[in-house]
């Protein structure tokens, strides 16, 4: 095995245990922040008995999933049933690993990428796994056997794939404007000629409403609608399995407001940071911090959104996505397609 | 190999969002619904016939489980029949109390129901800010009291005792904070578009439709049709007071949910001229000890929260009613449910069902 490759396998191995542990901690206090986010709204005092502050809520919470019988209903389809959950869970893990979190810091010698696979067509893997949860929420509704779930499945089902449509469309225009599906370029592309945010504002809302969409939070959760379908797709399930399409949504979450800070802020870049010619590290060290910084900020909307506003019926929701979303994406595109072919940016 | 059917599906009795122990037999197409039967029933405790075997004065208690959610209501329809039957003037100062009370209690019974209601629509955070209200409301019950739920807040003839001291200044704090703690509900639903699109034309109930099925209250009101008991066949003096009797004009959940709104306004206005005017004097009418009413028949309705709530009693002899029978509006209006949702989605049965605002224990006694 030559040098090279072993640096590159320690390398890798130590940063996706990193980002691992990362993105779970992440997971398990946006579930405490959620709840202290929704009673500062509503005006009560939330979760503070478990450590100072309610800081060690989650782990009592872990505990509690992880000793919570684990029940199959006896109807239940049962390979699909215990695959579900993995389904839905594997890949809101693995989409974070292509997003680049800070420039490339310099250790022992190495020049190290912030983030775990700097992969050509980072893009579409993205794609490629926020619709593989779509799988997981289905086969989870089918199999369980109990007509609310299975309905909440379908609902999930139809919604997420509407929903991709419109949201593949405006990230067209990302790419047209960069002409890379590379993370890394589209960030670096931004960094010179200011943040997509600004110029592709139309195709930012779109692509942040369907972010609701996708990971099925209010005003979009109709999957598990709980005033109408009880849970939705996972009323049947209870203990560490119940507590995977949990922790789902909030990896969900947390992936699709990363990509939001990537795709449209601008990513790790930091404006006028160049001119203060700091070394490497610390500006890579601070481009991490701005993009958790902008992560933050999408993940509280998220929040804020859920705890203020009703939810669609069925019918209105398909309707925004094919009637007004997919049109406006369209339009978006067109208009990217020509400021990309005057050169106008 | 393919084909389509239709499903049937049963929403309740454990449903979160069906109000208690409602049970709705559902047959879906899709997501379209094509026929909706409530079962009723889940709650009943007999409680007609109880009150067969209970002295007047022990009835009371009994009408405090009813309509749970506004018990002040069936204190005050149960004595205002009693006392109609036995002729028994209430003082003045007594039937301003409990117009008060009533009146209160009508703000905390909508707090409830739209908190609850904007809970069924996805809209958490509006529960919580009426809750905090009604919570201010259940303490003034409970300074008045000491019940925090169930009251039995009256006496036959009156009540049993004066207001304590600082009370109505209380209440008057209340109703002087509580239209800007309105206006934040209606900041977060009345121009709120996915409310809007949640509500309007949803669940249309027409008035002749209403009036055939025997619906009444605000829901009955929100389709255009005037009547309020209040001002029909006024009661503990209701004809002394100024307030507007809110209409809506097509009848659908939006329209429901305004009435009720400005309805709380009205309330509070009524609270106000009560505590403007409040006469001096006794609080209770001289009555027997052992109350005996006189033989014969007496029908007595009052406007609780829900609609039209009456009382109907056959008095043979002696300390206890030969037959006691409770006209419940949750019970009169829930007919009405399957004529406004068929054809509409199985989202709307929701918003349908909490735009009634039904009580179980009204419905099923």
């Amino acid at each position: 095995m030559s040098q090279e490759l072993t640096r590159v396998l320690i390398e890798s191995g130590v940063k996706i245990a990193l980002f691992f542990v990362i993105v779970l901690t992440l997971i398990a206090y946006l579930t405490l922040a959620e709840r202290r986010v929704s009673a500062w709204i509503q005006d009560r005092r939330g979760p503070n008995r478990v450590g100072p502050f309610g800081l060690l809520q989650p782990v009592a919470d872990g505990i509690k999933f992880l000793f919570k019988e684990a029940i199959t209903p006896l109807n239940a389809y049962r390979p699909v049933y215990l695959l579900a959950p993995a389904l839905i869970f594997v890949p809101a893990l693995v989409t974070f690993s292509v997003i680049p979190v800070g420039p490339p810091v310099r250790l022992f010698g190495y020049d190290i990428p912030l983030q775990i696979a700097d992969v050509d067509n980072g893009v579409l893997i993205i794609l490629a796994f926020a619709s593989m949860g779509v799988y997981g929420v289905a086969l989870a509704g089918w199999s369980s056997n109990n007509k609310y779930s299975l309905m909440g499945g379908i609902r999930s089902s139809s919604q997420m794939i509407s929903y991709e449509l419109a949201m593949g469309i405006s990230l067209v225009g990302v790419l047209m404007a960069t002409g890379s599906l590379r993370l890394n370029d589209i960030v670096q592309q931004q960094a010179q000629r200011g943040w997509n945010m600004f110029w592709q504002l139309p195709g930012f809302i779109i692509f942040l409403t369907a972010a609701f969409a996708e990971t099925n939070r209010l005003p979009f959760d109709l999957p598990e609608a709980e005033s109408e379908l009880v849970a939705g797709y996972h009323t049947e399930y209870s203990g560490m399995r119940f507590s995977m399409f949990y922790m789902a949504e909030y990896a969900n979450m947390i992936t699709a407001s990363a990509l939001l800070a990537t795709l449209y802020c601008g990513g790790y870049h930091v404006p006028g940071l160049a001119r203060l010619g700091l070394s490497g590290n610390v500006a890579a060290l601070l481009g991490a911090a701005a993009f958790g910084v902008k992560m933050g900020a999408f993940l509280f909307l998220y929040l804020w959104v859920r705890w203020t506003l009703p939810r669609f019926r069925y019918d209105q929701l398909m309707n925004l996505g094919w009637k007004v979303l997919l049109p406006a994406s369209l339009l978006h595109l067109l208009w990217v397609s020509l400021i990309v072919l005057k050169g106008w940016v | 190999m393919f084909r389509t059917e239709e499903m049937d599906i049963n929403m309740g009795p454990q449903h979160p969002s069906t109000h208690g122990v409602l049970r709705l037999k559902l047959t879906l197409e899709g997501e379209v619904i094509s026929d909706i039967r409530p079962v009723i029933g889940y709650l009943h405790r007999g409680v007609e016939k109880l009150c067969e075997h209970r002295t007047y004065p022990m009835i009371e208690p009994l009408t405090d489980r009813l309509d749970y959610v506004a018990a002040i209501s069936e204190n005050l329809g149960y004595c205002g029949a009693v006392e109609k039957l036995m002729g028994v003037q209430v003082p003045p100062r007594a039937q301003y109390i409990r117009v008060i009370l009533a009146e209160l209690q009508r703000v905390a019974s909508h707090l409830l129901w739209l908190g609850t209601h904007a809970l069924d629509l996805g809209a958490m955070t509006v529960f919580f800010y009426t809750f905090r209200e009604r919570e201010l409301i259940l303490d003034l019950f409970e300074a008045f009291c000491g019940a925090r739920l169930t009251y039995n807040s009256m006496r036959i003839g009156g009540l049993y005792e004066d207001v304590p001291a600082g009370w109505f200044d209380r209440v008057r704090h209340f109703i002087d904070i509580f239209p800007s703690r309105e206006k934040e509900y209606e900041d977060l639903l009345t121009v709120n578009r996915i409310f809007k699109g949640r509500t309007v034309g949803v669940g249309i109930l027409k008035p002749e439709d209403g009036i055939a099925l025997g619906v009444s209250g605000p829901t009955l009101r929100a389709s255009g049709v005037n009547y309020d008991v209040r001002v029909a066949q006024p009661y503990s003096s209701y004809e002394q007071f100024q307030f507007d009797v809110p209409l809506g004009a097509n009848g659908d959940t939006y329209d429901r949910y305004l009435v009720r709104m400005e309805e709380m306004r009205q309330s509070c206005r009524i609270i106000r001229q009560a505590l403007e005017r409040m006469p001096q004097g006794e609080v209770r009418a001289k009555v027997p000890k052992y109350i005996k009413p006189p033989a014969g028949e007496v029908y007595h309705v009052v406007e609780s929260p829900r609609g039209e709530q009456g009382f109907y009693i056959v008095q043979v002899a002696g300390e206890m009613p030969y037959r006691m029978r409770f006209r419940a509006p949750s019970f009169v209006n829930l007919q009405a449910l399957p004529t406004m949702c068929k054809g509409q989605m199985i989202a709307d049965v929701v918003a349908v069902i909490g735009s009634i605002d039904i009580v179980l224990g009204d419905c099923d006694r």
